[in-house]
C-alpha cells in the first residue's frame, strides 16, 4: 500500500509530465487560454491515462515482452515482440479514446458536451503515449502499480494545465512586452513554474 | 468542354517546374514565418526534453526529418484512398511504422544516443508536427509538394532544436558536440573566473530559452506578434 502511495505522489510532483518531461506540451499550450476548458481537458487526460496505462501494461506483460508469450506453449517462450510496442500502444490509445468518447457520449451527454472537441485530440497527446512508454521502461511489478502511475501522471498533468490557465487569465491584464505576448510569456512562465516544481526533486520516496 | 479544361489544367500542373517559387516557399516559410515550434506551436514536447546536448538534438532532428518527409509522401499518395472517418488511425499507423524503423536503426548503429533519447524516439509518433502536417497539408496536396513541405517543417523544427541545444550545451557544460570550447584555464578550479551555469542543464531552462528565441524572433518579425 505504501508503495502505491509513493508512486502516486512521485508521479504527480517529482516526475510531473509537464515540468519534468515536457510531455503533452502541445495541448498544454494550445488549450490553456481559460480555466474552464483546461479543467475539461485535464479531466479527460486523467480518465484516458487511468485506462490506457493498465491496458498497455497487460499487453506488455502478456504479449510483447521477451518470453511473455510463454502462456501459449513452450514454442512461444523465446518470442520477443517488443519492437511492435509503439504501434500496439498507439493503436490501444487511439481505440480507447474512441471507446471512451462513445461511452461518455452515451452515458454522460453533459460531460461529452463539455469535453467534445478535446476527446479526439487526446489520442495524439504525447503525455498519454509517454505514460505507457515510461511504464514499459520502468517495469512496474504489478498492474495496480501501473494503474496508480497512470492516474498520478494524469493528475499531475491536470494540475499543471489548470495552473497555467489561471495564470494566463490574469496575465492578460498585465503589460507584457509586445513580442512576448501570448506564446512567449507562456513559455517563460512555464519555465518558472518548472523551477518551482523542482523543489520536489530531492524528495526520496 | 470540362474535360478539355481539366486536361489543360493537368498539363499546366505538370509543366510547373520542380523548384518553382511556390515550391521554394514551402521550404523557406516554415523556417521563419510559419515555424512549427515558435508560430504553429507544434511538436514542443520532444523539442525541449532532448536539448541538453547538441548531438542527441541533431540525431532527433534527423529522425524527425526522415519520418516527416517519408510520412508526408506516403499519406499524400494514400490521400484519395483513406476514408475520412478513420484517417487518424491510418496516419498513426504510418507514423508508427516509420518510427519503428528509425528506432531499430538507432538501436543498431547509435546505441548510446538511442539510450539517451529513450522514450522520445517513440514519442515522435505523437509529435504534433507530424500529425499536424498530415492533416493540414499532405491530405490535400500531391506527393512532391508534400515532400517539400515535410522537409521545410522538419528544418524549421531542427533549427530551433539545434539553437536551444547550442546555448544549453555551451552555457551549461562549456562544450559543443561534447568537445570542450571554453578553455580549461578559465575555470575557477584552475585559477580562472569562469564557471558553468548548471541551471542551463535543468529542464525548465529549455522552456525559457525557447521563450527568449520567440521574443527575439517576434521582435524582428513584427507581423507575428499576438495581441
Amino acid at each position: 500500500m505504501q508503495e502505491l502511495v509513493n508512486i502516486f505522489v512521485k508521479s504527480i510532483f517529482v516526475e510531473n509530465m509537464i515540468f519534468a518531461y515536457f510531455l503533452g506540451m502541445c495541448s498544454y499550450l494550445a488549450v490553456s487560454k481559460t480555466v474552464k476548458t483546461a479543467v475539461g481537458l485535464g479531466a479527460a487526460v486523467i480518465f484516458v491515462m487511468g485506462i490506457t496505462v493498465p491496458v498497455n501494461y497487460l499487453l506488455e506483460n502478456f504479449v510483447l515482452k521477451e518470453g511473455a508469450l510463454s502462456w501459449l506453449g513452450a514454442d512461444f517462450a523465446n518470442v520477443d515482440l517488443s519492437f511492435l510496442s509503439f504501434i500496439l500502444f498507439i493503436a490501444v490509445i487511439a481505440s480507447m479514446v474512441q471507446l471512451v468518447e462513445m461511452i461518455v457520449e452515451k452515458f454522460a451527454p453533459a460531460l461529452y458536451g463539455a469535453l467534445g472537441i478535446f476527446l479526439p485530440l487526446i489520442a495524439v497527446n504525447c503525455s498519454i503515449l509517454g505514460g505507457s512508454l515510461f511504464m514499459q521502461e520502468r517495469n512496474y511489478a504489478t498492474i495496480s502499480e501501473a494503474t496508480v502511475y497512470g492516474l498520478g501522471s494524469g493528475v499531475g498533468w491536470f494540475l499543471a494545465i489548470v495552473a497555467i490557465a489561471a495564470i494566463r487569465e490574469k496575465i492578460r491584464y498585465s503589460n507584457v512586452p509586445a513580442p512576448l505576448r501570448g506564446l512567449g510569456i507562456t513559455f517563460i512562465v512555464t519555465g518558472l513554474m518548472g523551477l518551482a516544481f523542482m523543489a520536489f526533486m530531492g524528495i526520496k520516496l | 468542354m470540362a474535360e478539355v479544361t481539366e486536361a489543360v489544367e493537368k498539363q499546366k500542373k505538370q509543366s510547373e517546374p520542380l523548384f518553382s517559387k511556390k515550391n521554394r516557399m514551402l521550404i523557406s516559410d516554415p523556417l521563419n514565418d510559419s515555424n512549427p515550434i515558435t508560430v504553429q506551436v507544434l511538436g514542443i514536447c520532444s523539442a525541449l526534453a532532448i536539448t541538453v546536448k547538441l548531438y542527441p538534438a541533431l540525431v532527433m532532428s534527423i529522425s524527425v526529418l526522415f519520418v516527416m518527409a517519408v510520412g508526408n509522401v506516403v499519406i499524400s499518395l494514400l490521400r484519395n484512398l483513406i476514408p475520412n472517418r478513420i484517417r487518424i488511425i491510418v496516419q498513426l499507423v504510418v507514423v508508427a511504422s516509420l518510427v519503428i524503423l528509425v528506432d531499430q536503426v538507432l538501436k543498431a548503429y547509435a546505441y548510446d544516443v538511442s539510450k539517451e533519447l529513450s522514450v522520445f524516439v517513440g514519442l515522435i509518433i505523437t509529435n504534433c508536427i507530424i500529425m499536424g502536417r498530415f492533416e493540414a497539408f499532405a491530405l490535400a496536396n500531391g506527393p512532391w509538394k508534400s515532400f517539400l513541405d515535410g522537409l521545410g517543417n522538419a528544418f524549421g523544427y531542427a533549427w530551433i532544436l539545434l539553437a536551444v541545444a547550442f546555448f544549453r550545451e555551451l552555457l551549461g557544460s562549456g562544450q559543443l558536440f561534447g568537445l570542450q570550447v571554453i578553455p580549461q584555464s578559465w575555470y575557477l578550479d584552475s585559477g580562472g573566473v569562469y564557471a558553468n551555469n548548471g541551471l542551463m542543464l535543468l529542464p525548465p531552462m529549455a522552456l525559457i530559452t525557447v521563450g527568449i528565441i520567440i521574443w527575439v524572433q517576434r521582435a524582428r518579425n513584427t507581423k507575428l506578434i499576438e495581441d
